[in-house]
């Protein structure tokens, strides 16, 4: 392992304490600290080793939950489609066999796995973090390296607990200021996608820094890391502070007592060194960022909610603008016209993005008072069984039940469209998940993406909406 | 895995940007445990109708496309979901060779982990092959990953880079696990750093 006096970044100190060994190519060998596991990318892996006669070299680094087919409505039955039932049947068998801890799908902690992983202070700061999901980098928040791998990678991993990588670039986006009222960490992502593009951070790990990201709470710098992998990024990472130490503390699996205390003093020294070098570097001013939803089909065709739909006359690359009639068609949208005022059917807040307890008062401090829209169908899918109770114990249950919202089980739900709650054809949704891809809330579902707030905004008066001007009303 | 040394193909024209994993292959079709069958939902929406037929428009169902081995596609191929099944689905389509401007990097390092090799290149040249993919019949490249060039159908050579490691690892037909676990003694005294007694252990049973 290189030790140099040279300033480093919070990603080259967490690469360069995992890197095994260097490979003559440059390739390092790098160690994993915890490896997260569900249903849909791991039967092959484990299967993989079945067939090589392999076990899993660290079954105390490693933890399986399901969550991405399960249906979010009554766990007592059955699960009823044979495919998604044998994909969780296979998981449970897999991880009796190697001896992999699990979360069953009805144990009270059960849920998403980037919720289930911070919140169980299973992801830790300083450590590497991986799981057959992009969403892996939601677990950045913490100050960890947390990335999404491929399954012949989660093989690897069970196999080895290692990864073999080369090390990415460094890029730093600074959000500098406060924020106005009624603008959330989501707003703050969907404006850095916007500005760098899906593509933005390819190659690279994105630290967050400024005073707009300090003053974020956890589940704020969770949504912000959570999108990383749709401005193209590797990674995203907040450098551990105060704020990450509070919510680490007293955690089923953290640190206890003074191995907590030694482990804190090992994170605050992670933050990057002065002058540390950054390939690219990205500064947006806080104050100048709206409420924003996407109108397209890609996390970067972002507008503030008081812009307008682009044309394809607006660029000059015709293969772009044959992109955005296409994504104008796919949408059901007129160039030019207002976001604004765009009639919606379906609202759903949950996902990996922002299902926390956060995003579920955010939603609830909207809708107190007032009542869904007639014709537009609303639901609320805590992030896992502990956010839902967290929720009822503060009643926020019943704030969105008397609003006419539906309240369901914890999972992945309408964000992918591979669990029964789905968009139909045609359908348009105001969601808080983070990804408006053609057909992935179901085939032909059309998906705005937006904030807790803004969603629950578009539930109350049917229409995307300024949350601003419902929240102005209230004050 | 396969190996890949030398391909001489159709090679299939997608001049669109940001190709997701998504359109490869959507979500209802990840409920297999199997790495294979998912050829036939590649790009499933934009592939077939609401009642399952074919769309005769989409490249993938016209002659000589519905044979191709080789993908040209724009920027940013495979952004999105870590799903390795895109790989998967396109390996059993039948494509063994994916070219672009700029790859995301989850979906460029799976292409490698299936025989499926993924090559970066300028987007004028990209262009050129784009030429080259709309000629039907005429489209066959040739890659040649032992000396790194693909033949036009003009016969003139495109030179391309690839990382040695993994380009032998293509060539042989290796996978890494084998490799890696070859380092088991570096890998075990890492795990007993003092410095590592921070990080805590799960233990079965405390999981509930």
């Amino acid at each position: 392992m290189p030790v140099t006096n040279s300033p480093r970044t919070l990603f080259d100190k967490i690469w360069d304490d995992h890197v095994v060994e260097r490979l003559k190519d440059g390739t390092c060998i790098l160690y994993i600290d915890r490896h997260l596991v569900h249903e849909v990318t791991s039967p092959q892996a484990f299967e993989g080793l079945r067939m090589s006669g392999r076990r899993v070299r660290r079954p105390d680094a490693t933890v399986a939950v399901v969550d991405h087919n399960v249906p979010t409505s009554d766990r007592s039955k059955p699960i009823e489609e044979p495919e998604s039932r044998l994909q969780i049947e296979t998981l449970e068998k897999n991880v009796a066999e190697f001896g992999v801890p699990y979360f069953p799908l009805r144990s009270a902690s059960q849920g998403i796995v980037h919720v289930v992983g911070p919140e169980q202070g299973i992801s830790l700061p300083g450590m590497t973090i991986v799981c057959g999901d992009s969403h892996t980098s939601t677990h950045g928040a913490l100050g960890s390296l947390a990335f999404g791998i491929g399954t012949s990678e989660v093989e690897h991993v069970l196999a080895t607990q290692t990864i073999l990588q080369k090390p990415a670039k460094n890029m730093r986006v600074s959000v500098e200021g406060k924020v106005g009222p009624g603008v959330t960490a989501k707003d703050i992502m969907l404006a850095i996608i916007g500005r760098i593009g899906t593509a933005g951070g390819t190659g690279h790990v994105i630290e967050f820094a400024g005073s707009a990201i300090r003053d974020l709470d956890m589940a704020g710098r969770m949504t912000l890391c959570n999108m990383s992998i749709e401005a193209g990024a590797r990674a995203g990472l907040v450098a551990p502070d105060e704020t990450t130490f509070a919510y680490v503390k007293g955690r089923p699996f953290a640190p206890k007592g003074e191995a907590f205390e030694q482990a804190c003093e090992y994170w605050r020294s992670l933050a990057s060194d002065e002058g540390a070098y950054f390939d690219t570097e990205v500064t947006l001013a806080a104050e100048e960022i709206i409420p924003s939803v996407t109108w397209g089909t890609s996390p970067q065709d972002v507008l503030p909610i008081d812009g307008f739909v682009p044309s394809p006359s607006d660029v000059a690359d015709p293969a772009r603008a044959a992109q955005i009639q296409r994504a104008l068609d796919y949408m059901g949208l007129e160039a030019g016209q207002k976001i604004a005022g765009t009639p919606v059917d379906v609202v759903f807040i949950g996902s990996c993005t922002n299902s926390r307890l956060e995003d579920l008062r955010a939603a609830a401090d909207v809708v107190r008072g007032r009542h869904v829209a007639d014709g537009v169908r609303a639901m609320i899918v805590p992030g896992s069984g502990l956010v839902k109770h967290a929720a009822e114990a503060e009643g926020l249950d019943k704030v969105f039940l008397a609003a006419g919202f539906e309240w369901r089980e914890a999972g992945c739900s309408m964000c992918l469209g591979m669990n029964p709650d789905r968009l139909t054809p045609g359908q348009r949704c105001a969601s808080t998940s983070n990804r408006n891809f053609e057909g992935r809330q179901g085939p032909d579902g059309r998906t705005h993406l937006c904030s807790p707030a803004m969603a629950a905004a578009a539930a109350v008066t049917g229409r995307l909406c300024d949350v601003r001007e419902l929240v102005k009303e209230t004050v | 895995m396969d190996k890949f040394t030398e391909l001489t193909a159709i090679a299939a024209p997608m001049p669109t940007e940001n190709i997701d994993t998504d359109q490869i292959i959507p979500a209802r079709f990840l409920k297999t445990i199997q790495r294979t069958g998912l050829g036939k939902n590649a790009f499933a929406a934009q592939r077939y109708d609401a009642d399952g037929n074919e769309k005769p428009d989409f490249v993938l169902n016209q002659e000589p496309y519905r044979h191709a081995e080789i993908l040209i596609t724009y920027d940013n191929l495979g952004c999105g979901s870590s799903r390795e099944h895109a790989p998967w689905a396109l390996l059993d389509f039948g494509i063994r060779c994916v070219i672009a401007p700029s790859f995301a990097d989850i979906f460029f390092n799976n292409c490698f982990k299936n025989g499926i090799l993924p090559i970066p290149l300028p987007r004028e040249i990209c262009d050129e092959l784009m030429d080259d993919a709309r000629q039907g019949s005429n489209s066959r490249l040739t890659v040649d990953l032992e000396r790194q060039v693909i033949v036009r159908p003009n016969g003139e050579t495109i030179a391309f880079e690839v990382d040695p490691f993994r380009r032998h690892m293509l060539l042989e037909g290796l996978d890494d696990i084998g490799q890696t676990m070859a380092h088991d003694a570096e890998i075990s005294s890492f795990e007993h750093r003092p410095s590592r007694a921070w990080v805590p252990s799960i233990t079965i049973g405390t999981v509930k």
